[in-house]
C-alpha cells in the first residue's frame, strides 16, 4: 500500500468544497430563465377529489401556469410503479394500485400531490398554491397495517382487496412448526418495528428543463442513482426516449436510501418544464419531506424461537405484517421480503425457519429502503429473541449466541443467503473486550447506589450487502439487473479520470475510489478524478444503496484497471524492448523487473496517444470500461455493546458507552469506514430511543417537523468505541463486505436489550421515550 | 419591499427585496453565496447558520430587512484567502463532514462557539452547545472531535479572541 494506496487513512478530496461552501447541490442550480414551483398536496388522508379549480391561482402575481393531474395524464404521462415483482404464496401477482404523479380523482395520504404551480418566485408560487381551491369528500382513513387488513376497514385501491398487496411467505413451514412442536423452550414474542423518516439533511428537489431547439430534456435531481431515474423515467413514464434525457445528480446532501426512488416531483418538473416553456425548480420544504419522503420500517412481528434442551436454536417462526403505505414505491416491494426474511438465521445455526410476510396499504406516506432496509427489522428479531431467550433459560446472553453461532463456511441458510465468510466469536470477543462486560456487574452495583439502573445489551447482526447477482435478483422478481459499471480513462499526461455508476451522497466515493488508482499505479490521489451523477458523462451504473460500491462498483473499477493495467504493460514493454510479462509498476513508473530499465507512467500515457511508437496492430489511446456483476451477496457481521444507565425518577437513558466490533472484509479508507459506522449507529439509536413518525387516527403527521420528530443531536450521544476485525470477502476482487448500513442494523436491538435488562422487563416499543422508560420504571417499582 | 444594506464577507451590498425575504434568501438568491444551506425551515437544525456582527446567527430566522446595517460573514467569508480557517482545517482532518449539506452552519456554530470559549472546551460542553446543530451522517463523533481539535489550535495560536470579531 502506498500512502494513498488501499488501507490508508486519506483526508477526503471532497471536503474542500464543502467546508469553504463551494459544494453545488440541486437547490444551488440556476438556469437562465428558471422559475420556480409549489405542489399543492392534499390536506386529507383519504378524499374524493370532487374539483379543482384552479381560476383563481392562475390570476395571482407572477405566476405562468398552474397544472393539474388530468392534463399529465392527458399528455400520456405514466403512473408511478414498483419496479420489484413478488408473488404471494398463491402464486398471484402484487396488487400494485396505481399511483398517478398528480392524483387526479382520489387521495390516499396527507401530501398526495394534486396540482403543480409555476411562478417568477418561490413565495409566488406558495402564495399562488394556497389560492387553488380543491374541492374533497373526505373518506374514512387506516393508519396502522393490522387495521388495515381487518374487515370493514377503509379500502385504499380497487386492485387490492382487503388492502393486502401480498402474502408470501419463504422457508419451510412444515419443518419448523415440527421444531416448534417438539422444542424443550420456545420464546415467544410480539415485535414493533417502529416506522421512521430518513431525513437526508438536505431535502428533495428537482429543477427539469426542457430544451425546445433540441427537443432535449435535463433533470437535476437529489438522486441516489441518477441512471436508474432516467431509465424508469423512460421506459415507464413516457417523459422522453433515453438519448432525449440527461439526469444529473451533482451533490447530494445525503440519502439513507429516500433518494434512490424517483418520486411524482422530478417527473411533474420535467413534464411541467415542456408545458410552461420554461425551467422549472422545486425544493421541498422539510414539512414536505416529512410527509413524503419514502417512510422506513413499520413492521408489526409475533415470533417464536425453539430451542433443545442443550440450548441450540431448532426452529424460527416469524408472521410480520409489513406497512407499505398508500401507494407502492420504487423498491418497496423487495424491502420486507428478499431484504428482511433472507436474514432471519442471523449469525446462527438455524435448521428450520418459516416467515410469513403480509404487505398492507395504508393512508400513510409510502414506504421504503431506509439505511438497512429490511435487515434492521429481520436482526431486531432474532436479536430482541435471542437477549430475551437467554433470559428465560437463565443462561449468558452471550454464551446463548455463541452456542448457535454459524462457524463453518460457506454456511447454507434455510432462507437463500450462502454465507461466505466470517468469524461471529472475534466479534463478540472482540466487542466485549472493548466494554469491559466482565466488570459490568460492578458498574451496575454502583450505580444502584445513586439510585440509577444500568443495563448492558448486545446485538450480533449480519446483513446482506453488495446487491446482487443480477441473474439472482432477476429470479426473485428485481426488474432491473445490479451490477455496476465503470471507465478508467488515462489522459495523455498520466492523469486518470474514472467514471463510475456508483453516486456518492456523503460516501467519500471521491477519495475511496482514487485510492484504488494510486495504490494500483503509484500516482498520486490529485491525479485521479472520479466523475458520476451524470448521465450524459458516464454510461449507465446502478447507483449508490444497500452498501453496494465498495463491494460492487469498486470492483467494476478494478476490472477495468485490470485492462489498463495490461495495455499500460504492452506499451511499456514495447518501448524498453522488454516482455510484458516482465514489467513490473511501481512508484508511479513502469519498469523491467530486475533490471534498471523504467519509464516512467506519464511518458507510457503519452505514448499511447502520440501513437508514435505502438506495438504493432495496437489502437492508440488508454481508456477501458468494464461491467461487474457480483456471484454472490456480502455478508458483512459483527457484535455490538450498548451500556445504558436509566434515571428512574426521570425516565432519561443515558448512553454510558457504545462499543461496535465489526467484520467489513478489507477496508480501503478506515477513516471513512468509521465515519460510516458513526452515522449508522446514530441513526439506529435514534430509532431506538428518539425517532418516531406518528399519525393520528385520521391519517394526520403528527411528527412533521423537527419540533414534533426527535432527531438525534449531539447530547443524545456518546462517542463511540468502533474496531474492526476483518475476514476477506472471496467474492469479489478487493475482499470487501460493505459498511453503510451495519451500525443501523446492529444498534437498535443492543440499545433495547440493555434499556429492558436495565428495568428487569421483557420488552419496550422503540423509541424508548423518557415518557415510556418512566412509565416501565415506575411499573417495576411498584 | 425593505431597502437593505450590509457587509457580507467584507464587501458591502445594498438591495430591495420583499419585506418576507429571509437573510439565508438573501444571501443565497441576491449574491449568489449558496454554501448556506436551508435545512428545516423551523430554526432547528442549524445548516443556515453565519455570523450577523460576530454572533452565530441562525439566517432561516431572521429578516434580511433585520440585518440591515450589520456585518454578515458566510462560510465563503470564512477562510483567510486559500488558508483555511482552523475549524475549516480541522473539520477535513478529522473527518468531521460526510454529505457536506450541514457542514457550512456547523463550522459557523463551532467557530462561534470556540470564540466564547477562548478558555477552552470539553466533550460535554461541545455536544450540550451543537444542540442547535443537526447532522444527519457522522453521529457526531467526529464533529465533536473536529472541534475540540481546533479549539486546541486556535487557543494554542492565540486566535480564539482575535477572531471574534469575524
Amino acid at each position: 500500500m502506498g500512502i494513498e494506496g488501499i488501507g490508508a487513512r486519506v483526508a477526503r478530496k471532497e471536503d474542500k468544497r464543502f467546508i469553504t461552501g463551494n459544494g453545488r447541490y440541486v437547490d444551488d442550480m440556476v438556469v437562465p430563465g428558471m422559475k420556480h414551483a409549489a405542489f399543492v398536496r392534499s390536506p386529507h388522508a383519504h378524499a374524493e377529489i370532487k374539483k379543482i379549480d384552479v381560476s383563481r391561482a392562475k390570476a395571482m402575481p407572477g405566476v405562468i401556469d398552474v397544472l393539474t393531474g388530468k392534463e399529465l395524464k392527458a399528455d400520456g404521462i405514466g403512473n408511478l410503479i414498483c419496479g420489484w415483482m413478488i408473488h404471494s404464496k398463491d402464486g398471484t401477482p402484487m396488487k400494485m394500485g396505481a399511483w398517478s404523479p398528480l392524483a387526479f380523482d382520489r387521495v390516499r395520504y396527507v401530501g398526495d400531490a394534486v396540482v403543480i404551480v409555476v411562478a417568477d418566485t418561490k413565495g409566488q408560487a406558495r402564495d399562488a398554491a394556497e389560492a387553488v381551491e380543491v374541492t374533497y369528500k373526505e373518506k374514512k382513513a387506516v393508519t396502522e397495517a393490522v387495521a388495515a387488513l381487518k374487515k370493514g376497514a377503509p379500502q385504499l385501491h380497487p386492485e387490492a382487496d382487503s388492502n393486502l398487496i401480498y402474502d408470501w411467505e419463504i422457508g419451510d413451514a412444515k419443518a419448523t412448526d415440527a421444531a416448534i412442536a417438539s422444542a424443550a423452550h420456545v420464546t415467544t414474542m410480539k415485535i414493533v418495528n417502529n416506522r421512521l423518516v430518513p431525513n437526508a439533511m438536505e431535502p428533495r428537489a428537482a429543477l427539469g428543463h426542457y430544451d425546445k431547439g433540441e427537443d432535449h430534456y435535463t433533470c437535476w435531481t437529489t438522486s441516489q442513482n441518477p441512471h436508474v431515474a432516467r431509465l424508469v423515467m423512460s421506459a415507464f413514464y413516457n417523459v422522453a426516449p433515453e438519448n432525449k434525457l440527461r439526469v444529473i445528480a451533482p451533490d447530494v446532501g445525503g440519502g439513507f436510501g429516500s433518494k434512490i426512488f424517483i418520486y411524482p416531483e422530478e417527473l411533474v418538473c420535467l413534464w411541467a418544464s415542456k408545458k410552461t416553456g420554461v425551467p422549472v425548480k422545486w425544493v421541498a420544504d422539510r414539512t414536505e419531506s416529512f410527509l413524503t419522503d419514502a417512510h422506513g420500517r413499520d413492521h408489526y412481528s409475533e415470533v417464536q424461537m425453539a430451542f433443545d434442551k442443550d440450548n441450540r436454536i431448532t426452529g424460527f417462526k416469524v408472521d410480520t405484517v409489513a406497512n407499505l403505505g398508500a401507494y407502492m414505491s420504487l423498491f418497496s416491494s423487495s424491502v420486507p421480503t428478499y431484504l428482511y426474511a433472507t436474514l432471519l438465521s442471523g449469525q446462527y445455526n438455524i435448521p428450520a425457519i418459516h416467515a410469513n410476510v403480509r404487505a398492507v396499504y395504508t393512508n400513510t406516506a409510502p414506504v421504503d429502503a431506509y439505511r438497512g432496509a429490511g435487515r434492521p427489522e429481520a436482526t431486531y428479531l432474532v436479536e430482541r429473541t435471542m437477549e430475551t431467550a437467554a433470559r428465560e433459560l437463565g443462561v449468558s446472553p452471550a454464551e446463548l449466541r455463541r452456542k448457535n453461532f454459524v462457524t463453518q463456511f460457506p454456511h447454507q441458510t434455510p432462507v437463500i443467503m450462502c454465507y461466505d465468510a466470517g468469524d461471529y466469536a472475534a466479534s463478540l470477543d472482540a466487542a466485549m473486550k472493548e466494554a469491559n462486560y466482565a466488570d459490568f456487574p460492578a458498574r451496575k452495583a454502583a450505580a444502584a447506589k445513586k439510585g440509577l439502573l444500568r443495563g448492558i445489551g448486545m446485538s450480533c447482526y449480519i446483513e446482506a450487502c453488495g446487491i446482487a447477482p443480477s441473474a439472482a435478483v432477476g429470479s426473485l422478481g428485481a426488474g432491473v439487473g445490479l451490477w455496476e459499471s465503470a471507465e478508467v480513462r488515462v489522459n495523455a499526461v498520466g492523469t486518470v479520470e474514472v467514471l463510475t455508476g456508483s453516486h456518492s451522497h456523503g460516501q467519500g466515493h471521491e477519495t475511496t475510489f482514487a485510492q484504488l488508482v494510486s495504490d494500483r499505479f503509484g500516482v498520486p490521489i490529485d491525479s485521479v478524478s472520479i466523475v458520476h451523477g451524470d448521465t450524459d458523462k458516464v454510461q449507465m451504473g446502478m447507483g449508490t444503496y444497500g452498501s453496494r460500491s465498495g463491494a460492487v462498483g469498486m470492483s467494476a473499477i478494478v476490472k477495468a484497471l485490470d485492462k489498463v493495467e495490461a495495455k499500460a504493460k504492452k506499451i511499456a514493454a514495447h518501448l524498453m524492448e522488454a516482455d510484458e510479462g516482465d514489467i513490473v509498476i511501481e512508484n508511479g513508473a513502469l519498469k523491467v523487473a530486475g533490471t534498471d530499465k523504467t519509464v516512467p507512467w506519464f511518458q507510457m500515457a503519452l505514448a499511447a496517444y502520440t501513437a508514435h511508437n505502438l506495438p504493432s496492430g495496437m489502437e492508440p489511446g488508454l481508456k477501458e470500461g468494464a461491467f461487474y456483476d457480483p456471484s454472490n451477496f456480502t455478508f458483512p457481521a459483527g457484535c455490538y455493546i450498548c451500556e445504558v444507565e436509566i434515571d428512574p425518577d426521570t425516565g432519561v437513558t443515558k448512553i454510558i458507552q457504545f462499543v461496535a466490533a465489526d467484520d467489513f472484509g478489507n477496508v480501503i479508507n478506515p477513516m471513512i469506514v468509521e465515519g460510516q459506522v458513526h452515522g449508522g449507529i446514530a441513526q439506529g439509536v435514534g430509532q431506538a430511543l428518539l425517532e418516531g413518525a406518528h399519525y393520528d387516527a385520521s391519517g394526520q403527521l403528527l411528527t412533521a417537523s423537527y419540533m414534533d420528530y426527535t432527531m438525534p443531536r449531539a447530547d443524545d450521544l456518546p462517542s463511540f468505541k468502533v474496531s474492526t476485525s476483518n475476514t476477506p470477502c472471496p467474492g469479489n476482487p478487493l475482499g470487501i463486505k460493505g459498511c453503510g448500513e451495519a451500525g443501523a442494523i446492529g444498534s437498535p436491538p443492543a440499545v433495547i436489550n440493555a434499556i429492558t435488562d436495565a428495568l428487569g422487563i421483557a420488552d419496550l416499543t422503540m423509541p424508548a421515550t423518557p415518557q415510556k422508560v418512566w412509565a416501565a420504571a415506575q411499573a417495576v417499582k411498584h | 419591499m425593505s431597502d437593505v444594506s450590509l457587509t457580507v464577507n467584507g464587501r458591502k451590498v445594498s438591495a430591495s427585496v420583499e419585506d418576507r425575504t429571509l437573510l439565508v434568501h438573501f444571501l443565497r438568491e441576491n449574491l449568489g453565496l449558496t454554501g448556506t444551506h436551508v435545512g428545516c425551515d423551523t430554526s432547528q437544525c442549524g445548516a443556515c447558520v453565519v455570523h450577523v456582527d460576530g454572533k452565530a446567527v441562525k439566517s432561516c430566522t431572521m429578516l434580511a430587512a433585520q440585518a440591515s446595517g450589520s456585518t454578515v460573514v458566510t462560510i465563503e467569508g470564512l477562510a483567510d484567502g486559500a488558508d483555511l480557517h482552523p475549524v475549516q482545517a480541522a473539520f477535513k482532518e478529522n473527518h468531521g463532514l460526510q454529505c457536506g449539506f450541514c457542514t457550512p452552519g456547523m463550522i459557523m456554530s463551532a467557530t462561534d462557539m470556540i470564540n466564547r470559549h477562548p478558555q477552552g472546551l470539553d466533550e460535554a460542553t461541545v455536544r450540550a452547545e451543537l444542540e442547535g446543530n443537526i447532522c444527519r451522517c457522522t453521529g457526531y463523533h467526529n464533529i465533536v472531535k473536529a472541534i475540540l481539535a481546533a479549539s486546541e489550535e486556535m487557543s494554542k495560536a492565540g486566535k480564539g479572541k482575535a477572531k471574534k470579531a469575524a
